[in-house]
């Protein structure tokens, strides 16, 4: 239960082509990231899985069958939203009975239901509170709990930690990874934030402009960019890409180096630079060097470095952790 | 951002609507415009004929359809002069701090309830009668003559009691316009140093230009109307002093039974209040976001 | 803002204001006291404002004379079934437009704004005849009708307005799990909408309880509400002051007391949602 394939999905508004036509397949369990830009046409993609919108073209598969023209509810998934959508006038109980009670369930086994998923995501404290009592991380374990009690074929996540702060955004990360070993239930998570792709996902999808400019692991894209989109769009912060000489000398259009990959030294290197603002978060810092020639690169240093604004530095990018990209953006081969 | 599904549905649920409203306003009118190039009394039923324009020639050449254009521009006019000024003071007022504020706006809003047969009526009664009103015996009391309010003022009566009634309305929309004042814009204002009469200006009346176009676009879809004051009070007179269009089309239609010349009327009312509407509409659908 | 006012300030804008208050309600009040008056006292030289004989004999009199109960009973059937029936037929228009809005949602909303800029006379004559020929002069469900499209765009847009503080992801969420577009409405909108179904229903009532133009010429005697009633007053016989007031506060109490109730309401509905 719970693969989903799409052929040649394409979605049009009006004459505008968000996604022209694409291919996936998504694996019965795995965990799959949508990541992008704003705008780049995760969600839309997310909501024509979820059958809140038509596809302009080609077929969408759940489990083997053709789910293209199935309305939402029929086709046995589950979503989470950005803004939880929690149904305020109802306490928590009847928000996670809600999709039980529209299947036509016997009220016993409902409660029987929502008790397990209280339990599983230990809200049973706050059961018979009206969402609009609750804190933001409790609402999101009321919306989840609402997704995961209806048993669905995979679960849809629709940037569900961009309301929450950054302390509790970690928390709900952990938990939702641990719900995903627990259940293993395919889970499809729309996010622009590529920390959460990295850490949560056993398969990335990286949208641009409504395309996939890559599909793989966290540590693939990680190591091996298919293009320039992908390796400016994964890590943190993100890679130094340099065009011009210094990207000629090594036979590339556009060259790119991390800010992890350099070697930093006081005294000598490759590319002499003067420190600018630098982020010192105690276990890193992350110096911005002026380059002449190549203009300002971020690396990552030692959180006690010595530098400070103004002083000279030397970087040596790591030879063979440096990609390198044709004049289309492609990553060359070696 | 649907579904074909969802879209389909949506179009079904607003066709009642959309079907009934939209008969409402075509099928009278349709038949109005029909009527209203007919000789047709409902003294003589069965002999209609068509009149062409002599209709219009008989209503728009009647001595009495200019009074009561000139009339209804002033009644319109007059109300919505003594309402949006009265009721910017007023609001103006209501916003300050004060004690019982809560029980004031209930007292100033109380007249929009009142039914308008009632209002009239205890206006003219009780209020504008030349020897029993109360008006009168203040008067009397100052050692002044009564004046006779509806026999001699009986426009300026009615725009009165009109006043009285949509004063509340127009106060209430302001005030909650007042009240809606981002106080951090008139903070930053202090802080830039506009002065009190500045910041009043350039903040508050724009703030509130918004509100009074909604003011006028409403009360003058009502005012236009205006009917039943007339009916309880004047009757239109003395002569046509205080006639307006509508009561001249109900006076034509079902006073004297004419249907063709009474129609007429009615396509003439539709004119003149579609061309009120296009302006008012142009203001204010800017100021609908939707 | 919290701001220091003198206390000297605070009890001029007091005084001012309560001075106008009292000014601008002073006609009702003025008939509520005349209406337990005696005839006599009622057009005494001397108006008293408190001190006279109070007496209910005019209620008593417009009560068994003029069957005020019947007039009640037709402004109570007209005023709450035109707001229904409305309300029935825009819900659904009204979920519509919010929820499933297109390039031509605006355009309908404004052109349904529009049809209250039709002048009533403008169909005065084809909907009398048409009532008369058809046997709905002065029929309770004729007017009901009547009120109901009169009032129809000020329900839907007021609704509209409510609808569309709704976020449409709790709408998308019951369609995931499971919802019909019946359970959605039913379950989920319309529970959420009811704080402002309620008020849309209480500003009309109060405009088709006090709607002055069809109700006092499509009604003559049997289906006549409230407004006729008091119409019935305009030509004096005799000594009747109390008596007209004592019509006049039992025809206007009860909207007096819903309008206090929805006077913020009042606001929104009027304004088609352009102020809040």
């Amino acid at each position: 239960m719970g693969s989903i394939t799409l052929k040649k999905v394409a979605k049009r508004f009006g004459d505008i082509e968000v996604i022209p036509p694409l291919d996936l397949a998504i694996n019965e369990g795995e965990f799959v990231v949508f990541v992008g830009p704003s705008g780049c046409g995760k969600s839309t993609l997310l909501r024509l899985i979820a059958g809140l919108e038509d596809v302009s073209g080609g077929v969408i598969e759940i489990d083997g069958a053709d789910a293209t023209s199935l309305p939402p509810a029929k086709r046995a998934l589950a979503m989470v939203f950005q803004s939880y959508a929690l149904y305020p006038h109802m306490s928590v109980r009847k928000n996670i009975a809600f999709p039980l009670k529209m299947a036509g369930m016997d009220k016993a086994s409902i409660d029987e239901k929502v008790n397990k998923a209280a339990e599983t995501l230990n809200l049973a404290s706050y059961i018979d509170r009206r969402p609009g009592q609750l804190s933001g991380g409790q609402r999101q374990r009321v919306a989840i709990g609402r997704a995961i009690v209806r048993e669905p074929a995979a679960f849809l996540f629709d940037e569900p930690l961009s309301n929450l702060d950054a302390a509790l955004r970690g928390n709900m990360r952990i938990e939702i990874s641990e719900l995903h070993h627990k259940l293993d239930t395919t889970m499809i998570y729309v996010t622009h934030d590529q920390v959460e792709a990295m850490t949560m996902a056993d398969k990335i999808v990286v949208l641009n402009s409504g395309r996939i400019e890559q599909v793989g692991s966290p540590m693939d894209l990680y190591r091996e960019p298919a293009n320039v989109f992908v390796a400016g769009f994964i890590g943190s912060p993100s890679m130094n890409l340099i065009t011009g000489n210094a990207a000629t000398e090594e036979g590339a259009t556009t060259i790119g180096v991390r800010p992890e990959h350099f070697h930093l030294s006081m005294s000598e290197g490759k590319w002499q630079g003067t420190v600018g603002v630098s982020e010192n978060l105690g276990s890193d810092t992350f110096l911005r060097v002026e380059v002449d020639g190549i203009g300002t690169l971020t690396a990552r240093a030692d959180g006690e470095f010595p530098a400070s604004l103004g002083d000279t530095v030397y970087l040596t990018p790591d030879g063979e952790r440096m990609h390198r990209f044709d004049a289309s953006g492609l990553r060359m081969v070696r | 951002m649907s579904t074909t599904h969802t879209r389909n549905a949506a179009r079904t649920m607003m066709s009642p609507a959309v079907i009934l409203l939209l008969a409402w306003m075509l099928v009278p009118l349709a038949m109005t415009l029909w009527f209203s190039f007919q000789n047709y009394s409902l003294l003589s039923p069965g002999n209609e004929s068509w009149a062409g324009f002599n209709n219009y020639k008989y209503f728009l050449t009647d001595p009495a359809f200019s009074e009561a254009l000139v009339n209804t521009l002033l009644l319109v006019g007059g109300v919505l002069c003594i309402t949006v000024i009265g009721g910017t003071l007023l609001a103006l007022l209501l916003d300050q701090p004060m004690f019982g504020q809560g029980i004031v706006r209930l007292l100033v809003i109380a007249p929009f309830f009142v039914m308008p047969t009632v209002s009239a009526l205890v206006w003219k009664n009780m209020f504008m009668n030349p020897t029993n009103g109360l008006f009168a015996f203040f008067a009397k009391s100052l050692g002044v003559t009564p004046i006779d309010w509806l026999g001699h003022h009986p426009l300026l009566s009615i725009i009165l009691m009109v006043s009285w009634a949509w004063l509340p309305f127009a106060t209430l929309i302001l005030l909650t316009a007042l009240q809606s004042l981002d106080s951090e814009q008139i903070e930053a204002a202090e802080m830039d140093g506009a002065s009190s009469i500045s910041r009043f200006f350039h903040i508050v009346v724009p703030h509130l230009a918004r509100a009074a176009t909604v003011v006028i676009l409403i009360q003058t879809i009502f005012l236009l109307s205006i009917y039943a004051e007339i009916f309880v009070t004047t009757g239109g007179g003395p002569g046509n002093a205080s006639t307006n269009i509508p009561w001249l089309v109900y006076r034509q239609s079902l006073l004297s039974y004419d249907v063709g010349v009474g129609s007429a009327g009615g396509i003439v009312a539709v004119i003149l209040a579609n061309i009120v509407a296009i302006f008012l509409m142009r203001m204010v659908g800017k100021n609908l976001d939707l | 803002m919290a701001r220091a006012v003198t206390l000297n300030r605070r009890l001029f804008n007091t005084g001012l204001a309560w001075t106008l208050g009292l000014l601008i309600f002073f006609p009702i009040l003025w008939t509520i006291l005349t209406s337990f008056k005696t005839e006599a006292e009622a057009i005494a030289l001397q108006p008293a404002l408190f001190d006279f004989e109070w007496t209910l004999a005019n209620y008593q009199e417009v009560n068994s004379r003029s069957n005020y109960p019947r007039f009640f009973m037709n402004s109570v059937i007209i005023a709450l079934g035109s707001t229904l029936l409305g309300l029935l037929i825009a819900v659904p228009a009204a979920w519509a437009m919010a929820f499933v809005p297109s390039k031509r949602t605006r355009g309908i909303l404004m052109w349904m704004l529009s049809t209250k800029m039709l002048p009533p006379v403008g169909v005065l004559v084809p909907i009398y005849l048409l009532f008369r020929d058809s046997g709905l002069l002065d029929s309770r469900i004729g007017l009901v009708f009547v009120l109901m499209m009169v009032n129809l765009p000020i329900i839907v847009w007021m609704l509209f307005t409510y609808f569309r503080e709704i976020p449409g992801e709790i709408l998308e969420a019951a369609r995931m799990d499971g919802a019909s577009m019946k359970s959605e409405i039913l379950y989920v909108l319309t529970p959420m909408a009811l704080p402002g179904i309620a008020s849309t229903m209480l500003l009309n009532v109060i405009l088709a309880w006090n709607e002055a133009f069809w109700t006092l010429v499509l009604t003559t005697t049997k289906a006549a509400p409230l407004t006729q009633f008091i119409a019935s007053y305009s030509s004096p016989e005799g000594l009747f002051y109390a008596k007209l007031s004592a019509a006049s506060t039992m025809a206007i109490a009860p909207v007096l007391i819903l309008g206090w109730f929805s006077q913020k309401q009042l606001v929104r509905g009027l304004t088609f949602g352009a102020v809040k």
